[in-house]
């Protein structure tokens, strides 16, 4: 079953065309990469996706339903998680309080609840306590749950971006350049990660990523945008000896 | 409700019974004169005032520059209901204190929503023109008492009662601040954009922390005018608010210990220096530069003051009992300790 479908796509910034007649359908499980040179209109497709922009073109579906034109929230609600390209955490709360703000959604006690401690504030707390912490097992960070987002290394403030939109419990996981600036060995970490995401918790993720190490490591499909178009769809291995793909990102050769 | 948090209200709980011992205490030894009492009563107001208007400047990280509004509408109501309607005693009182207080919150909405989009320096512009609209229409206004103010309300100048409603007030505010909701309003603090997309509505949730805060700066506009019994629309023009203001960011933004505590100081310290005339203004002001020189994340910083905290460091210190670890695993409760290790002030933009 698709989990998501973009068809026909698209949204235009007063005359520029940023996205265009973009389609694209990710069934269930899959871990599909969204490539394409500097400017190409990747990051837009998520923001349209996570209702950052309403496309003014075409629809967006998640599991059949219709999404476009919702608030950024309520389509967190509906299951799309996503990271960003530079971090973005709680910097001064805790690991913990980062993961329990992502359940803010699941949980339902008033406000009165919380400012008289009756007894659904205490039992939905400790609730959703357990389930951070179980995510964080997950992610084998246990060890920061008590510390303050920006005290931790670069590496595990990418992972505890990525287990904060686990934490919304998505159905569709979108990761924004997820290895930016990361070494070789907090990539191989990273993709670790990911395939842990897949395999543990079966999500469907798209991700956007240059480092084809990457990208051909994990990657089940590949779409290329080029100018706010798809270039080219396919199978990663093809994709990368694509004439048309290889001129997009070097160049035509004299 | 866990043991361990049981024992930690139990403490609180009996630390505030504890100072207000010491008060009455001082005060029936004649220590604690007439003057120094109305000064504490002062300060029971000025906590409120201080702790309110951290909810939006310190955890929501929107400056603001009108709580002294929210206060006059306090102050107002509930001169306006004692004058008028009236209830005699203690209930009357608090009748009186939490209809200004929800008619303050009335106003926070009606204001909240429409301002609340812009962020920033707009913000707290348009808060302070907010502000002082609010004074013109008092004065305009006859059932007001327009620009001679209200006179003769009912004098309430029961230290206990303040007292206690002030602590009240807090707790409630520190506690739905540690829960969800307050969550939630930090998060729009850190980042609005990541908190958004970690689905917190944003709008509704910015819009709560206002009312919240304008709620109870209405209850200490009512304190106020029983305190006082003669209140003007000149009272709550925005020096008072930059007065409240000061006291939030002298106290640390962020935290409400801090915020207690520099109300505390702020309140007294004026008052002490009377002795030196003409001087007051100038040390007042040099000990306010002084001060944040030396500490620009104000007093705490974000951190709370916890009792238990320094409870577990005596008993590290004097080896009873292992210390409470950052233990891990499933155990939930040590979840609820709120521990800013970070105090660093660093990329906190207006």
């Amino acid at each position: 079953m698709n989990v998501l479908s973009c068809e026909n796509v698209g949204i235009n910034f007063g005359g520029l065309k940023a996205v265009n007649d973009f389609n694209l359908t990710i069934d269930e499980g899959e871990l599909i990469g969204l490539i394409g040179p500097n400017g190409a209109g990747k990051t837009t497709v998520f923001n349209l996706i996570t209702g950052v922009y309403t496309p003014t073109e075409g629809t967006i579906k998640l599991q059949g339903v219709p999404i476009n034109g919702q608030k950024p929230h309520l389509i967190v609600h509906q299951g799309i998680a996503r990271t960003f390209q530079n971090i973005r955490l709680f910097s001064h709360l805790t690991v913990l309080e980062n993961l329990k703000i992502a359940q803010n959604k699941d949980m339902s006690y008033s406000p009165f609840s919380g400012m008289l401690r009756l007894g659904k504030y205490w039992q939905e707390e400790k609730e959703s306590t357990e389930k951070a912490i179980e995510i964080l097992d997950v992610f084998d960070m246990t060890k920061f749950a008590y510390q303050a987002a920006n005290s931790l290394p670069y590496g595990a403030q990418r992972k505890l971006e990525i287990a904060r939109a686990m934490a919304t419990d998505p159905k569709l996981l979108l990761l924004d350049e997820p290895a930016a600036g990361m070494n070789p060995t907090e990539t191989d970490e990273l993709m670790d990660t990911i395939m842990l995401i897949r395999n543990e918790f079966g999500i469907t993720t798209l991700l956007i990523e240059h480092d084809m190490r990457l990208v051909l490591g994990i990657c089940e499909r590949l779409t290329v945008l080029n100018y706010g178009e798809i270039l080219a769809e396919g199978n990663p291995r093809e994709i990368i000896n694509d004439p048309k793909v290889i001129e997009a990102y070097l160049g035509k050769g004299e | 409700m866990p043991r361990e948090k049981r024992i930690t209200y139990l403490i609180n709980l009996s630390l505030i019974i504890l100072l207000f011992a010491i008060i009455t205490i001082l005060e029936a030894a004649g220590i604690f004169a007439g003057y120094m009492m109305s000064i504490l009563r002062l300060v029971t107001i000025n906590i409120i005032l201080a702790t309110s208007l951290n909810i939006t400047v310190g955890n929501l990280g929107q400056i603001t520059l009108g709580h002294a509004g929210f206060m006059s509408i306090g102050a107002y109501t509930a001169g306006l209901f004692a004058k008028n309607i009236g209830l005699a005693g203690v209930p009357g009182y608090l009748i009186g204190l939490l209809l200004a207080g929800l008619f303050a919150a009335l106003f926070g909405v009606a204001i909240g929503v429409p301002v609340l989009r812009l962020r920033g320096d707009y913000l707290a512009i348009v808060t302070l023109a907010f502000g002082e609209i609010i004074r013109v229409l008092i004065e305009y206004f006859d059932f007001t008492g327009g620009a001679q103010g209200l006179n003769g309300i009912p004098r309430m100048q029961n230290f206990t009662v303040m007292y206690f409603v002030a602590a009240l007030s807090v707790a409630l505010m520190y506690s739905i601040m540690t829960s969800r909701h307050g969550r939630a309003i930090l998060s729009i603090r850190e980042d609005e954009i990541a908190s958004e997309s970690s689905g917190i509505n944003v709008t509704f949730y910015k819009t709560m922390a206002f009312t919240l805060s304008s709620f109870f700066a209405g209850i200490a506009g009512a304190m106020h005018a029983h305190n006082i019994g003669t209140i003007g629309a000149g009272d709550f023009g925005y020096n008072r608010s930059f007065d409240i203001l000061v006291m939030v960011v002298l106290g640390g933004m962020g935290s409400f210990t801090g915020a207690v505590l520099s109300a505390t100081v702020l309140t007294i310290v004026p008052e002490m220096l009377r002795e030196f005339a003409d001087y007051r203004m100038i040390i007042y002001s040099l000990l306010l530069i002084i001060i944040m020189i030396f500490r620009p994340e104000g007093l705490l910083g974000r951190k709370e003051f916890h009792i238990t905290n320094v409870i577990n460091r005596l008993k590290k210190k004097f080896g009873k009992s292992p210390p409470k670890p950052v233990s891990v695993s499933p155990k939930p409760d040590a979840a609820e300790k709120f521990d800013r290790t970070d105090s660093s002030s660093k990329g906190r933009g207006t």
